[in-house]
């Protein structure tokens, strides 16, 4: 991500004020800065949501469509996810600066819905060992504020929640073909449950404090916190 | 921990609400300004099929027979004298590069440098090898511009108060140095200029934003001081209870800031963040009047829309108070 050059003294002053619980932008160390949420923002999607995170803003967009499951799980559907870094969040991404990153957070949004209990995929299934939904989860960075992964996995879970799957039947035929028939209707859908859905929290170790990495970004002095922390822990908790 | 969502809202602009009495003539580049070819062209025009066109996105300015137009958004533009802050990005062999937010980065050169311990003398070998120890990458300056090369670029210098024929009556000490009190200059710098930067934060906002003023060093009364530099960098920084005299202090104070201080720098950086989105000049009133309008809420509420637009319609008011 975004690195920024400081000199000795602002680094000294911004580690002391961690200590004292007292962020550049008057923050504690455990609190966000203001999230704004909207769902439902692209029209040719299942279900959409942006996230305003600061200067950090995200656009998930989330389609359905059929597949077949996978071998090991016959009963369930499954989601794909595919990170966008895109040119415009930050020079840095220009060309193939973000794919890097790109991967590593869809890495990072496969191992927290890869349990039983974040997204119930049962209610994903068609028919067992012949078609599912398969969800193709698409997050675009639009600009890059800092604290990406906690904006990430807010904007999926709201665009999870604002996705709706149509709704078929499976009609078997005198031969035994089966056929998908689509509802009617076009607002009879299935909604998925994102109540278990994980929201990442990321914590930076500054100094001999660990606390919210979020911290006020200006717009070209990014990640003034995050450059001077060693490790970045992702801690990823259900409800 | 608490998070705070919400949906957004669109805002109007505070301009728009308040109803400005004299309307801003906006242009946007290809806008005809005016068809009268009496006028002298500026800055930000150019005269096209016996038109005066706008070459920049902003606000037409005249003065008796001048028109030019301000942009609203730039990069800073160096005019000789302004007080700059910025970020030494390159060490070269007699100079340092300097990040000023200007098209070109600007140039320090070492001889317009003041050496630790006020020397007077030609810069050497040994200081062009010694460069790296006074200034490094990142390390942020507060200099003035001499110069402006033909292609835009910027040449800082550090001032240095203690030399020179500029003798400030007011304090006793200068007489001390030798110089005669009735020189030519009488430029009064009450207090010590400090060159290379210490603990402190920095903001950047947009070079038009901040107004010209006689100086741009302010010790504010809320006990923070401000640098306000014409390129659009503020530094806000814990006033220093001694007053330096040494040249430059390359040796930055270290020493923990206390909480008292740190309050008043963030809610001042706060303030500057709020009146600049709000599209306000930046000067040590307005900042001043800002920081008292906030001092009702919590720092870190500072922030959140609502409350940012009524801190400055506040300090908007008592400005229009205080003019008229």
């Amino acid at each position: 991500m975004a690195s920024v050059t400081l000199s000795e003294a602002e680094k000294v002053y911004i580690v002391h004020g961690v200590q004292e619980d007292l962020r550049v932008d008057g923050r504690g160390c455990e609190d966000y800065r203001c999230v704004e949420v909207e769902t439902d923002v692209v029209s040719n999607t299942s279900g959409s949501a942006r996230v305003k995170l600061g200067h950090t803003d995200i656009l998930v967009g989330v389609k359905a469509e059929m597949g077949t499951p996978k071998l090991e799980k016959p009963n369930e559907g499954y989601l794909e996810f595919f990170v966008d870094c895109s040119a415009s969040a930050t020079p840095e991404f220009e060309g193939r600066g973000g794919d890097d990153l790109g991967t590593e957070i869809a890495n990072t949004l496969y191992r927290i819905f890869n349990n039983k209990s974040s997204v119930d995929l049962k209610t994903l299934c068609i028919s067992p060992r012949e078609h599912c939904w398969v969800l193709y989860v698409d997050v675009l960075l639009l600009e890059c504020g800092g604290n990406l992964f906690d904006a990430i996995s807010i904007a999926v879970k709201a665009a999870l929640f604002n996705t709706r799957i149509p709704r078929v039947r499976v009609l078997e035929d005198e031969e035994g073909s089966k056929d998908i028939e689509l509802s009617d209707d076009p607002y009879d859908c299935i909604r998925l449950s994102v109540e278990n859905v994980p929201c990442i929290v990321t914590l930076c170790k500054t100094g001999k404090r660990v606390g919210k990495v979020l911290h006020a970004s200006l717009q070209s002095v990014v990640h003034k916190e995050e450059s001077l922390g060693p490790k970045r822990q992702k801690v990823g908790f259900l409800g | 921990m608490a998070m705070e969502m919400r949906l957004p809202v669109a805002r109007k602009p505070l301009s728009e609400r308040l109803g400005r009495d004299t309307k801003k003539h906006l242009v946007v580049p290809g806008d005809t300004i005016t068809t009268d070819t009496g006028f002298m062209r500026g800055h930000g025009t150019y005269m096209g099929e016996e038109k005066l066109i706008a070459s920049v996105a902003g606000s037409v300015e005249r003065v008796n027979k001048l028109i030019c137009v301000k942009a609203l958004k730039t990069r800073y533009i160096g005019e000789v004298g302004d007080i700059v802050v910025g970020r030494i990005t390159e060490v070269q062999q007699k100079r340092w590069k300097v990040e000023t937010n200007s098209r070109l980065d600007s140039v320090l050169l070492l001889s317009s440098m003041n050496l630790p311990g006020g020397e007077l003398r030609r810069r050497s070998a040994e200081d062009e090898l010694a460069m790296r120890g006074f200034l490094q990458e990142g390390d942020l300056i507060s200099a003035e511009v001499q110069a402006v090369f033909s292609d835009g670029a910027v040449s800082l210098h550090t001032r240095s108060l203690k030399y020179g024929k500029d003798v400030d009556l007011s304090c006793p000490a200068r007489t001390r140095h030798g110089f005669a009190p009735s020189s030519t200059h009488l430029l009064t710098y009450p207090e010590a200029h400090i060159s290379q930067l210490g603990q402190g934060v920095l903001v950047q906002v947009s070079p038009s934003l901040v107004k010209r003023q006689k100086t741009h060093f302010h010790d504010l009364p809320c006990g923070a001081s401000v640098i306000l530099g014409n390129n659009g960098f503020i530094w806000i920084y814990p006033t220093p209870e001694h007053k330096e005299e040494e040249a430059g202090g390359f040796i930055a104070n270290l020493e923990p800031v206390s909480l008292a201080d740190r309050e008043v720098i963030s809610r001042l950086r706060n303030c500057i963040i709020s009146l600049v989105t709000q599209r306000m000049m930046l000067y040590d009133t307005s900042i001043l009047y800002c920081y008292e309008a906030s001092l009702p809420h919590q720092i870190k509420d500072i922030l959140k829309p609502e409350i940012m637009e009524e801190i400055v319609m506040e300090t908007r008011q008592r400005l229009l108070e205080q003019e008229g």
